[in-house]
């Protein structure tokens, strides 16, 4: 009995393992995210498609449209540019969506109850995927910034880490978001639903694919309230040097108030989701 | 573990209903039922995956409405359905599991080791779970349990679906963890044998307890013997043993059912009687089958058919989808 009290103490009830809470829900949050990127690592197939979908745009797409589109701008941006940092947005869309929903999978194959089960808080099981979701999603965007040179787009270090910053805010506020998803959907077979439903409006809509400027009024306002939109626009800004396309009252949005919506929106999502993952008990 | 007058209820179904009953620290305890009768249900409650609906539940000193963080460091579980990751191999798995539970960094190889050992994945430890075979799955599984040194572990059919010999395998797991520490085990089943093994059970029929004891306790309570007896004329067999022996015989798939004190003495007489012939005779002990039988009225065979619908309704897998 005496060993029981001993283990009890250590890893539960008294007061001693109370101090060790916050320490033990940080290495939570850091084994989430090791998990994601351990399994990101080992999925081969989800790495290839993530690559090839955008470069699918870029090079087929691009390379079709431009032609037809021609240059724009005093800068003389081919399409072909315009969409290097579209298909870098939509990439962290579709990683950041994918990672979140991966909680349905975890669900349904069980191990989800392994981390519920578990006398951790359930903020740091969000916080930990959000983190984990994020990194890997950041990481599908970069790895397109190869394509740059090729595109004719030439960026300095500063642009990289500067994009770099934005993905992070963008992807935190789509994993959020997702997370959200993930914990009202019920099935694997709803993911297709969600695809076509949330996550390619939102990729239209968001300007990743054409420009803002002088789009008839009812899809000027589906882009406006559509987040994504405020989380592409900066990229482009700092891959291209663009001015900005985004204007609300006569005046271009500028790039602090577009981060701020977007990650607004994503502590938002957060907040919901650990809200909906404790229901969970 | 003391659990009070227990009651879960989805909507208007009642899945448990109103049980009590208290678990010696040390003890292992076993639940048996068909499936659809409350175990699961009962096991999440205890592991604070459901909220109860009435009643009051202890474990580990810990009430699990009050105080679920403290309930849950102190229990180990190994789930009917395989809660692993399959991208991960065995190590990462208990690695994973260990962060969750809070195990210092510097401990958690010689904790991990002798468990991998026991479990016999010692050289399969770095590869992914996807290669395991379900046994090796269940294994890993039992060794996560046992990781954090849960101060009571709960088994919710941990040997479905495996095949006998690794059901053998772990058993005498089980057993050498028994034998080594003062785990108090909760396990629910629907083997006979598996139940044979614990130092109580409880059957749980329809939400409630209908009987808990000892196995030998609630065979002796059964008081006879089963002799089955197969004839040419079942029907005229059943008419004759009633009037030569005054023993009531029930006609089943198999021949005549007959409950006696004394099987073994029971037969030669039963020859003596019968003017049909023979083809087959079968004296059993009582099992707990028989048990079953004496309290529910139903075969716990028979109870448990159309048992895939009920998995897919089970409360557990149920709630978990519902959000």
């Amino acid at each position: 009995m005496a060993t029981l009290d001993v283990a009890a103490g250590r890893l539960g009830g008294g007061a001693g393992a109370r101090s060790g809470a916050l320490s033990r829900n940080a290495r939570t949050v850091a084994m989430v995210w090791e998990r994601e990127l351990i399994r990101f690592r080992r999925s081969q197939a989800r790495i290839i498609t993530g690559l090839a979908q955008p470069l699918l745009f870029l090079v087929v797409l691009g390379a079709g449209l431009s032609k037809f589109i021609g240059s724009r701008g005093a800068a003389g941006v081919s399409y072909q540019q315009y969409l290097l940092p579209g298909v870098i947005a939509m990439s962290v869309l579709f990683s950041s969506l994918f990672s979140a929903i991966s909680i349905v999978w975890d669900r349904e194959f069980g191990f989800l109850r392994e981390m519920l089960v578990a006398p951790v808080s359930r903020t740091a099981l969000v916080l930990g995927k959000a983190v984990g979701g994020g990194t890997v999603s950041i990481l599908q965007g970069i790895v397109l910034l190869v394509a740059a040179p090729f595109v004719g787009v030439h960026l300095t270090f500063l642009n990289v880490a500067e994009m770099i910053g934005l993905l992070m805010a963008l992807a935190f506020g789509l994993v959020s978001f997702g997370i959200v998803v993930a914990s009202r959907i019920q099935r694997i077979e709803s993911f297709q639903v969600v695809m076509s439903l949330v996550v390619n409006p939102m990729l239209f809509l968001s300007g990743a694919i054409f420009p803002l400027q002088r789009l008839p009024g009812w899809l000027g306002v589906a882009v406006k309230v559509n987040p994504a939109t405020y989380g592409v626009d900066p990229i482009r800004r700092v891959i291209l040097g663009d001015k900005g396309a985004l204007t609300i009252g006569g005046g271009i949005v500028p790039i602090w108030a577009e981060v701020l919506i977007v990650l607004a929106m994503g502590t938002a999502m957060l907040a919901l989701a650990v809200r909906s993952f404790r229901r969970t008990e | 573990m003391e659990v009070e007058h227990l009651v879960k209820r989805f909507g208007p179904f009642t899945a448990v209903n109103d049980i009590s009953f208290t678990v010696e620290p040390g003890e292992l305890f076993g639940f048996l039922g068909p499936n659809g009768a409350g175990k699961t249900t009962t096991i999440s409650i205890l592991c604070t995956l459901l909220t109860l609906t009435g009643g009051r539940a202890t474990v580990a000193g810990h009430d699990v409405s009050a105080e679920p963080d403290a309930v849950r460091a102190s229990i180990g579980l190994v789930f009917q359905e395989l809660t692993l990751d399959d991208l991960l191999t065995g190590e990462e798995n208990l690695r994973f599991h260990a962060t969750l539970y809070g195990i210092p960094r510097s401990e958690l190889a010689e904790r991990m080791g002798p468990l991998l050992e026991m479990v016999g994945l010692t050289e399969r430890a770095h590869d992914r779970v996807q290669v395991y075979s379900g046994g090796m799955k269940r294994r890993l599984e039992i060794a996560r349990g046992l990781l954090h040194s849960p101060r009571v572990l709960f088994l919710d059919e941990p040997t479905i679906g495996l095949d006998p010999q690794t059901r053998t395998h772990i058993w005498e797991y089980v057993d050498t963890l028994r034998g080594e520490e003062d785990t108090t085990m909760f396990l629910t089943t629907h083997y006979m044998d598996e139940a044979e093994r614990c130092e109580r059970i409880a059957i749980i029929d329809h939400g409630q307890i209908v009987a808990i004891d000892t196995p030998s306790a609630l065979k002796a309570s059964v008081g006879a013997d089963t002799v089955t007896v197969a004839t040419a004329d079942d029907a005229l067999a059943r008419k004759q043993i009633a009037q030569g022996l005054g023993a009531e015989g029930e006609l089943t798939g198999e021949g005549v059912r007959l409950r006696v004190p004394n099987g073994e003495a029971f037969v030669p007489r039963l020859f003596d009687h019968l003017a049909v012939g023979v083809t087959n005779v079968n004296v059993r002990r009582p099992t707990l089958d028989d048990v079953f039988m004496k309290y529910t009225g139903r075969d716990l065979r028979d109870a448990d058919s159309g048992m895939g619908e009920r998995m897919r309704m089970n409360p557990m897998v149920r709630s978990f989808r519902a959000r």
